[in-house]
């Protein structure tokens, strides 16, 4: 059996600032198979992001990839030279970014945005390149894409960015694309469409998807297993309809509480009493205790990442083994 | 694009006018040129006569319209000094101080842009920080004393280049040029340099900020998420939109350089419009002072015009639309 697209072991990303080391991403581990989606959730500051420019060696001074590996279709990407990991960037492993205001370049044309990564990975004419970006706008349901090849980003919408941004993500038909949050900036509708393309992309070219996201809601729909972090490490992994069905993790159980819809009409939004720790003085033991309502004294301890039912692993010494009432 | 330039032919229009109001209100109330110009021992009639012919004797508004009607033509006035037109005396210096400027704007954004780059995207290296504190040395130090400096060295005890002048010149489409010739080129040098010392370092600080905060953007992140060569980032994504800070100060940098590049051109005697309008100022030779104003006001809306238009072609989003 070929190794899967993508194996996080152990996977640390420190950054080392003036006020001390911020462990940003703190021992995760997580598998992506071909044509799978994992959903990566957690709130603002958890290192979702992180995890994911890890991926891709795109981690800013004064972070950087301190421990663990990253094993892309079984080769160690840190083993891998700049230039070698240039040529993975943008052709087999692609990103999309959260906010499409801010990734397009605003001074140039969408076409040589385009052009340049195709040219950046493949040998061919300028003609044939220009040809492969017009194919990708129109299979992300750009209008025109004859005519939209010449246009500025700001000529676009919001959405239509996005569009463009996942085109140039696929150009080069990737085996793993990390989106961050690429459709929390846009209309529900906006999403949704979106998230039916990233489905079928993957579906039929067997591409996996790292989709990173505090949007519960949209991994409900999209992905295949889910990942829950919290403070720079996994709390709760497994199949998404397991873990959203029930929850081993007091942090999981406090995430599915908070969705809007899951409440009932006429009572108090449920939420997660306190907020996130900061990561520069993160409490020995478990991370969440401090907000956790089934904290106990042993919990100082830091708690062990596991299995609890066959393929669901959580982090707490005392999950919710029972059905949790919703 | 036609309206636009419409519109700002109208806006110059009415500048220029405003300006000349100004400028000859202005230079009236500086002082009066009879006491200077008319030898102390001239008799009445004599007084009288030259008053007559300067045109000193009629009410300040009618002297205003007189000139106005004559600018109109073209005629901006004979110098009181020089009896030959203003227009001619000044246009005659041109060309001393505009190679003196272009050359100064060049050697600052051939030094300055590369310096300005390798310290924004190496904040950190010795080679940076030793960039950064030459710029401040190129703002703080005195022109005139750099010029001095650049005199004692290089032309009296190396004698390697001369320090006055503007050496052999050519003419050429009517006007006498310096850095067609050998010579010319030589007398430059020092005054190029010495003016070009704060615009450098203008150039460095600016390029460097602009790439320190550009190298944060998305859209640099997914250049290099998209793998592209770092050169191709930094001299395509980056650069380009590093330029629009730089063209607007290096643009308002280049009027001001011919407007008041005084000091280098009284320091190394170099026959520019700059020396020309101190000594006219300093014999109140009025129309010498409001031609030369004007100009520099028409050089400076041109400036800006060209800047404008810069703009648009380098950022897409800047549109030329005649809204005011």
């Amino acid at each position: 059996m070929s190794p899967p697209t993508l194996q996080v072991r152990n996977l640390k990303t420190h950054f080392f600032t003036r006020a001390g080391v911020v462990r940003a991403v703190d021992d995760v581990s997580f598998t992506v198979e071909s044509g799978k989606v994992l959903g990566l959730v957690g709130e603002s500051g958890s290192g979702k992001s992180v995890t994911g420019f890890s991926i891709l060696g795109l981690v800013d001074p004064p972070g950087r990839v301190t421990g663990g590996s990253i094993l892309f279709k079984g080769q160690d990407l840190a083993t891998l030279s700049e230039a070698a990991m240039r040529r993975l960037r943008g052709n087999r492993i692609a990103m999309i970014f959260q906010d499409p205001m801010m990734t397009l370049n605003p001074v140039l044309r969408i076409d040589t945005q385009m052009i340049e990564t195709v040219l950046a990975h493949a040998k061919v004419s300028r003609e044939e390149a220009r040809q492969r970006a017009r194919d990708a706008l129109g299979q992300v349901g750009i209008p025109s894409p004859e005519e939209r090849l010449h246009a500025y980003p700001h000529q676009f919408s919001g959405g239509m960015r996005q569009r463009v941004a996942i085109a140039i993500a696929l150009l080069h038909k990737p085996d793993l694309i990390v989106a961050d949050e690429p459709t929390t900036a846009l209309d529900v509708t906006i999403q949704g469409q979106i998230l039916a393309e990233a489905q079928k992309l993957c579906a039929e070219s067997g591409t996996a998807l790292i989709w990173i996201t505090h949007d519960l809601s949209v991994v409900a729909g999209l992905a295949d297993d889910i990942a829950v972090m919290y403070a720079g490490k996994v709390v709760e992994q497994g199949p998404v309809v397991d873990v959203l069905d029930a929850p081993l993790h007091p942090y999981t159980v406090g995430l599915i509480g908070s969705v809007p819809s899951r409440n009932h009409r006429g009572e108090p939004l449920r939420q997660i009493p306190g907020m996130t720790p900061s990561l520069l003085n993160l409490p020995a033991g478990c991370a969440f205790r401090a907000r956790c309502p089934r904290a106990e004294a042993r919990c100082a301890e830091p708690p062990p990442f596991a299995e609890y039912r066959p393929g669901r692993f959580a982090r707490c010494i005392h999950p919710y083994q029972e059905a949790v009432a919703a | 694009m036609t309206v636009f330039l419409l519109r700002r032919l109208l806006q110059a229009a009415a500048v220029v006018l405003v300006m000349s109001l100004l400028v000859f209100l202005g230079v009236y109330a500086i002082g009066d040129p009879v006491e200077i110009l008319i030898s102390p021992e001239a008799d009445q009639i004599e007084r009288e006569r030259a008053i007559q012919a300067l045109g000193l004797d009629l009410p300040l508004w009618q002297q205003y319209l007189v000139f106005l009607g004559r600018a109109l033509q073209g005629d901006l006035g004979l110098s009181f000094v020089f009896n030959e037109p203003a227009l001619r005396l000044i246009l005659d210096r041109m060309p001393a101080t505009l190679e003196l400027a272009v050359g100064a704007t060049l050697v600052a954004l051939v030094i300055g842009l590369p310096l300005g780059l390798y310290a924004g995207l190496r904040p950190h290296s010795p080679v940076s920080k030793g960039i950064l504190a030459g710029s401040i040395l190129g703002f703080s130090l005195p022109t005139f004393w750099v010029g001095l400096m650049l005199i004692m060295v290089f032309a009296v005890q190396l004698g390697w280049l001369p320090s006055t002048g503007r050496g052999e010149t050519v003419t050429v489409l009517g006007m006498r040029w310096s850095f067609l010739t050998r010579d010319g080129l030589a007398h430059m040098v020092m005054p190029t340099v010495n003016l070009s010392l704060f615009k450098t370092s203008l150039v460095i600080r600016l390029t460097r900020a602009g790439v320190r905060e550009t190298m944060l953007m998305d859209y640099v992140k997914f250049a290099r998420a998209k793998g592209l060569s770092p050169a191709r980032i930094t001299f395509v994504h980056v650069f380009k939109n590093i330029l629009i800070p730089v063209v607007t100060v290096v643009g308002l940098e280049f009027g001001g350089t011919i407007a008041f590049s005084v000091v280098t051109e009284s320091v190394f005697a170099w026959p520019g419009m700059g020396k020309l309008i101190i000594d006219s100022i300093n014999v109140l030779d009025r129309p010498v002072m409001v031609a030369y104003l004007m100009i520099i006001v028409l050089m400076f809306i041109t400036i800006n015009l060209v800047v404008d238009i810069t703009y648009s072609l380098l950022d897409p989003r800047v549109r030329l639309e005649g809204k005011s």
